[in-house]
């Protein structure tokens, strides 16, 4: 037999050697752009999208019950009446007619403020943005529950902030816990510069945080003079309660707020705003006008009309039923398929499940047998900066339908109890799969 | 008359998404050259389409299971279309890695000492004793990885043997097989070959340099996190033996039109052949775009010439 290895048998093209990166802008990028890489997780995601695999990943409010028709005769009629204002720039804070009608909107929690304390934001994502930029160096210390919203994270990893988790339970965030940590920050000779917190119907972990902790909560921060980020983005859709009252409404000094119409309406027209109090309301307003000159007119204006011409209230009901269905299918499901040495939150309202697996499963390792089972969620490692979370998942029911969430918990159970043995098998019980830090959000995953 | 060529891309596999990538890129290299290129997922309507279009061919670039293993290629050729790339059988036994290695071994090429198994053996035989057996047949480190995939996705190297059950672990998410491997320490090479069996060409080696030192995931598919080299920067005698190394797997496989081999160059500047691939990247990232723009080709031309030959060759393998 002829030496395969022979170099007789090929000519390849030789040319001058080129060493490359295949991105030539690699020394010219800035520093935080380091933590920005293509990731296992991310890219199993892609498969998510597709109709065979039941996502229980994606955060996207189910807006298939919004009157298209009766929203689309606003519409045109904003373009006819008032296009050419409607397609203009406009005020950097945001137009004054929905500022009006946002402090109409907080009311029912208990805020009281003045349009002049609301700046338009394009969603809350960006009112985010603009509160980090206003209040955070690089190394600041930002309190977070634990775990917290993977947009969040990424607002505070592109700031180059430091997040350092807070405890939390069924009940929400732990007082004491919070007391202690900022205790331990300072100690350590860190600065914080604010607290994040969702209070209700948390993003990821489905909890709401209980009456008293309100208090408790605010009283730690005022002790240790800390401010308060309250984002507020699921407040009104509470399945069998009245709106709960927010944080602000009890320290308007105190508490930057946060709200969003991506839940309560629809997210494709980028509203949100935040209300702060009047010197940092002036700070995020030239931020804002920096950053976008001013938000969408259009979107505002539209929203507006929505808001007066149609009734919103109505139309939240209608969304927190079908909500509250596809909780119940969920639930249901779990108690049904899922292991006893599984646990999971029992929301009372928003999107979201938090699960926190059998000892030893590892919710990054097992996500592509999930795939290949046809089934997604988003791993617990998504919602922590430290690289913690490996033991829990975030289940989403907003979306699919009841009978999509009953096969997709089934699916995963299989998955759960395939893994399980494996794991038992190989007495292995840490993860194969590197998971560590912040991976960066997908507008899918928020 | 303008070539109408589709680019199947996306799929359900783990690889979704780099194939996704894949099909975008090379849709627009051919569309550069003046032919009418498309970009299509594979879906329960894929039949029905391409009797009804018609294209004048399919290029797959699905990776990872379906794409890779003939599958999508028996649909093709049932479907009558004709596409590039090896056959079904053909790409069966290169996309399984074990018989790839076996194949090619016996075509005098050398290989990393491996063992082959599926979960089920260890179920049934007990863990603990198959992976120490392991250890001490192979030695360590070790390479597990899952016998069908890519990506480098459930890959591990393991350096001590209690990181060998993770491995174990993580390998069985993405697969129900593993391929268990010495790892041979050496400069990492990839090789495309392009061609028909018999007149098939080596394209220069493109020599891998991550910055973490292990080529996975997060380094492949993140654009400056990885150094190339091409061609690759060892002499003229291994690059040669190299290119001979990838072409003599490529035939032995039985393989045509296009395939990139993975190898190892170690210390003494043996060749070792780690696997094949029926289906390789075509991403912004990947190796056989540099390759061939290093051997003074353009990659839409490339795939173009091969288009035309799989349309003049027929539908059937």
């Amino acid at each position: 037999m002829d030496d395969p290895t022979s170099p007789e048998r090929a000519h390849p093209t030789v040319r001058t050697t080129r060493q490359t990166r295949l991105d030539t802008y690699v020394d010219r990028y800035a520093t935080r752009t380091q933590r920005m890489k293509a990731s296992e997780i991310r890219a199993l995601f892609a498969v998510a999208s597709r109709p065979e695999v039941v996502s229980l990943a994606g955060g996207m409010p189910n807006i298939s019950g919004l009157p298209l028709d009766a929203v689309a005769e606003t519409l045109a009629e904003l373009v006819m009446d008032h296009g050419t204002r409607a397609m203009q720039y406009s005020s950097g804070q945001g137009d004054p007619g929905l500022r009006e009608q946002i402090c109409a909107v907080m009311a029912p929690e208990g805020v009281v403020a003045h349009p002049d304390d609301v700046v338009v934001t394009v969603g809350s994502q960006q009112g985010l943005d603009l509160v980090t930029r206003v209040f955070c160096d690089p190394g600041d210390v930002v309190l977070c529950e634990a775990p917290s919203y993977v947009g969040a994270l990424g607002v505070f990893s592109a700031y180059e902030c430091e997040v350092v988790h807070v405890a939390m339970d069924d009940q929400g965030l732990q007082p004491e816990a919070l007391r202690r940590t900022i205790a331990a920050v300072r100690a350590a000779g860190k600065r914080v510069k604010f607290l994040y917190t969702i209070p209700n119907f948390h993003n990821p972990a489905g909890v709401t945080l209980a009456a008293e902790r309100r208090t408790q909560v605010l009283d730690v921060c005022t002790s240790a003079d800390v401010l308060v980020v309250e984002d507020n983005p699921y407040g009104l859709l509470g399945f069998d309660t009245d709106p709960i009252r927010a944080l602000r409404a009890d320290d308007a000094e105190r508490v930057v707020y946060l709200g969003s119409f991506s839940k309560t309406f629809a997210p494709g027209f980028r509203v949100g705003w935040v209300v702060a109090p009047h010197a940092v309301r002036e700070k995020l307003v030239l931020a804002q006008e920096s950053a976008t000159l001013c938000p969408p007119t259009f979107s505002q204006l539209a929203i507006s009309a929505y808001l007066t011409h149609h009734d919103w209230q109505g139309q939240i009901k209608h969304f927190t039923t079908m909500y509250r269905e596809r909780r119940d299918a969920m639930l249901t499901a779990l108690d049904e398929h899922f292991p006893a040495t599984a646990s999971w939150t029992r929301p009372a309202g928003g999107f979201y499940v938090w699960v926190r697996l059998p000892p030893g499963l590892d919710a990054s390792a097992m996500l592509p047998r999930a795939v290949t089972a046809r089934v997604a969620y988003v791993p617990g490692t998504a919602f922590y900066a430290d690289g913690t979370g490996t033991t829990a998942m975030r289940l989403s029911y907003c979306y699919p339908s009841p009978e999509r969430i009953r096969e997709g918990v089934r699916r995963l159970a299989g998955v759960m109890a395939t893994d399980l043995q494996l794991r038992e098998m190989f007495g292995a019980t840490d993860a194969g799969v590197p998971s560590r830090g912040y991976s960066s959000p997908h507008t899918d995953l928020t | 008359m303008t070539q109408r060529v589709v680019v199947l891309a996306g799929g359900l596999s783990h690889e979704r998404d780099v194939s996704l990538r894949s099909g975008r890129r090379v849709a627009e290299a051919m569309t550069a050259v003046g032919v009418e290129a498309t970009v299509r997922d594979l879906d329960s309507g894929l039949m029905p389409w391409l009797r009804r279009e018609r294209p004048d061919c399919v290029v797959p670039l699905l990776h990872g299971e379906v794409g890779e293993d003939g599958a999508l290629r028996e649909i093709l050729e049932l479907a009558g279309t004709p596409y590039v790339g090896s056959t079904p059988a053909a790409a069966r036994l290169a996309f399984d890695k074990p018989i790839a290695k076996q194949v090619v071994s016996k075509a005098g090429i050398r290989t990393p000492a491996s063992v082959t198994l599926p979960a089920d053996t260890f179920r049934e035989v007990g863990a603990a004793a198959v992976m120490s057996a392991l250890v001490e047949r192979l030695g360590l480190p070790l390479f597990v990885k899952p016998a069908q995939g890519g990506s480098a996705l459930g890959c591990t190297a393991v350096h001590a043997a209690d990181a060998l059950p993770a491995a174990m672990v993580s390998c069985f998410a993405y697969g129900p097989v593993a391929l268990v491997e010495q790892m041979v320490a050496g400069v990492e090479l990839s090789v495309p070959v392009v061609g028909s069996t018999d007149s098939a060409e080596a394209l220069p080696a493109v020599e891998i340099r991550p910055d973490g030192g292990v080529y996975d995931y997060t380094a492949r598919y993140t654009a400056g996190a990885t150094e190339f080299v091409v061609p690759a920067d060892v002499s003229e005698l291994v690059a040669l033996k190299c290119a001979q190394v990838a072409l003599t797997s490529h035939q032995a496989l039985g393989l045509r039109d296009l395939s990139r081999t993975d190898l190892i160059v170690d210390a003494d500047d043996e060749v070792w052949f780690l696997e094949v691939n029926v289906a390789p990247g075509m991403t912004e990232t990947s190796l056989v775009p540099l390759s061939v723009e290093a051997a003074g080709l353009d990659l839409g031309e490339l795939m173009a010439g091969l288009a035309a030959e799989a349309s003049s060759r027929g539908p059937r393998a």
